[in-house]
């Protein structure tokens, strides 16, 4: 008979640490199919050297610290860093840029702010900041997709690329939203005709790898790893704000509501970087302003930016304002009166 | 105020009170001009000139100002330093000049130089002054050289390029490059690589600091034989 006294609530969260990081990796299966089938299989050695880096990095800083390394190691929180890191870079990219941004991520974004559950910033989205700021050209060459191209690199080849940078040489192609960003003076209409990229819908290859990550998105919050604020809020935010400044299609457009929906980081970003408990805001009517935000300055800086896409800032910035907003939006404890904001 | 030891200024200024990475002072020009080691040196032998001068000028009036208004002589003192470094470096280093730009003339409002005037210059003969502002001029230089040659090491694969700016025609050979067609990272040129550089040094002395108090700890106090154990009964054998 236990005679030890528990109080309310009773009832226990079913998702260890692990579980959730497993759910996550599980859930991201769907995008990464689309990225290597459009892409080739480049996304792919990203992952798994980055992974490998990854692991290697926070067994590092573990012993540094002088932490156990089983329970860290083992809770895949380092690999879903990793994974997340590896999806938003290009494919092909040369091992020193794996190396240098999964290190950063892991030593600096997540272990030198304290390690799991203490990093202000997502660690994934600082590595790619790091890199995007330190090496621009080799973080904006994405390959030409299947669609255009005639195939697309094979496993072999992506290793070349990978560890042999120089002996590679592939077909690249400005995205869709480079093409809009530079746009000078066409209407869009005339821009989607003269540009293969856009395809019969938004962008060819981009539009199958956002609903991709839709479709895992959707798997997690099926599964209550996140709840639906901040994703719902940044994607509505989004669209408000490509609708208000769409101008029908002028020379001076933004791009479609659907445009923006479907290009780029919007669904990865959404579903599996905003989510990220640690470094969000933690209430739900917080989540919602803060979805919102990311969803602002998301179109701000693809449209006014320069920039391949976005969201890294965008939700670095949110980032700094979570605790902000965390403070403004604190639900009030049941049965009392509002308190006075601090 | 008694004589002050000089290898206890020695310690200070090269290491328990570092202008700039325990007093943190000096920061504007610690983080802006770091990017190589040639502009870190140059910047660390003006600041140093400016220090050894306006410090040992203090001390000489250090009886005849008065309190009230000490500070605005130390200030005058200081800016009249500072445009002769300027006004040198024009005449024999002009491209080095022109790179360092405004944090030259900025070395006036370097609040390392202010504090050791006010903070021991005022108090101190001339000798023990001048030693004073010169160990913490190169406690100074010491860290702008480490920061230089780090960022310049990870920003751009060499060390020691273009020495020949404060050196003389000689120097264009000292460039080391480690790395042949190594990819510029530019953050760690950029702004921001200065704050995560000199965060990491901080780190660094903070380590050695505790890993060295430990070990001091650990020497001192040897228990003797015979002594009690406090609260607890039986002796230590």
């Amino acid at each position: 008979m236990s005679l030890l006294v528990v109080t309310s609530p009773h009832a226990h969260g079913p998702m260890s640490t692990s579980g959730v990081m497993r759910t996550v990796l599980l859930a991201t299966v769907p995008g990464i199919a689309a990225l290597s089938y459009y892409f080739g299989a480049g996304v792919i050695i990203n992952i798994l050297f980055g992974g490998l880096v990854a692991i290697l990095c926070e067994a590092l800083a573990l012993s540094l610290r002088r932490q156990a390394l089983k329970p860290f190691l083992t809770d895949y929180s380092a690999l879903v860093t990793s994974t997340l890191l590896c999806i938003a870079l290009p494919p092909y990219a040369p091992w020193w840029l794996l190396v240098v941004g999964v290190s950063f991520s892991i030593l600096v974004a997540k272990h030198l702010y304290g390690g799991l559950g203490y990093n202000p910033f997502n660690p994934a989205m600082v590595g790619y900041v790091v890199l995007l700021i330190s090496f621009p050209l080799q973080m904006s060459t994405w390959t030409t997709p299947l669609g255009i191209a005639e195939n697309v690199p094979g496993f072999m080849e992506a290793l070349r690329a990978c560890f042999n940078p120089s002996s590679f040489d592939a077909q690249t192609m400005a995205t869709p939203l480079d093409i809009l960003r530079q746009n000078n003076g066409m209407l869009l209409s005339d821009l989607y005709a003269s540009n293969p990229q856009f395809g019969a819908f938004q962008g060819v290859g981009w539009a199958g790898v956002n609903l991709a990550f839709l479709l895992g998105g959707l798997f997690l919050l099926y599964k209550r790893v996140f709840t639906w604020h901040a994703p719902v809020a940044m994607l509505l935010t989004l669209s408000l704000c490509a609708l208000m400044f769409y101008d029908e299609g002028s020379s001076a457009s933004g791009g479609s509501p659907l445009f923006h929906l479907f290009s780029g980081a919007t669904m990865f970003g959404a579903f599996f970087i905003l989510t990220d408990p640690v470094s969000s805001a933690v209430s739900n009517r917080g989540r919602l302003v803060f979805g919102a935000l990311i969803g602002l300055l998301l179109y701000t800086i693809r449209v006014r930016g320069n920039y391949p896409d976005a969201l890294a800032f965008a939700v670095l910035i949110a980032n700094f304002a979570a605790p902000f907003i965390d403070n403004y939006t604190q639900p009030k404890v049941y049965g009392h009166r509002e308190g006075p904001k601090a | 105020m008694s004589t002050p030891d000089y290898g206890e200024l020695s310690i200070n200024g090269l290491w328990k009170n570092n202008p700039a990475i325990v007093q943190l002072l000096g920061l504007c020009p610690l983080l802006a001009v770091t990017g190589s080691v040639v502009n870190a040196l140059g910047l660390g032998i003006a600041t140093c000139f400016v220090l050894v001068t306006s410090n040992t000028a203090v001390s000489l009036i250090r009886n005849v100002t008065s309190d009230a208004v000490r500070l605005p002589t130390f200030v005058m003192i200081i800016a009249a330093a500072v445009t002769c470094i300027e006004l040198l470096m024009q005449a024999y280093s002009y491209e080095l000049y022109e790179i360092l730009g405004i944090f030259l003339p900025l070395i006036t409002t370097n609040c390392v130089i202010l504090g050791r005037a006010d903070g021991f210059a005022r108090k101190n003969p001339v000798l023990p002054a001048m030693y004073d502002g010169f160990i913490m001029g190169v406690g100074f230089t010491l860290i702008l050289l480490l920061l230089g040659a780090l960022r310049e090491l990870s920003g751009t694969g060499a060390v020691f390029a273009n020495m020949d700016l404060l050196f003389g025609p000689s120097a264009t050979q000292w460039e080391i490059v480690l790395f042949d067609d190594y990819q510029p990272f530019l953050l760690a040129i950029l702004p921001p690589g200065a704050f995560i550089f000199t965060g990491l040094i901080i780190a660094l002395k903070n380590v050695i600091d505790d890993s060295m108090h430990r070990r001091a700890a650990a020497r001192a106090a040897p228990v003797e034989t015979g002594s009690k154990r406090v609260r607890v009964t039986g002796t230590v054998s």
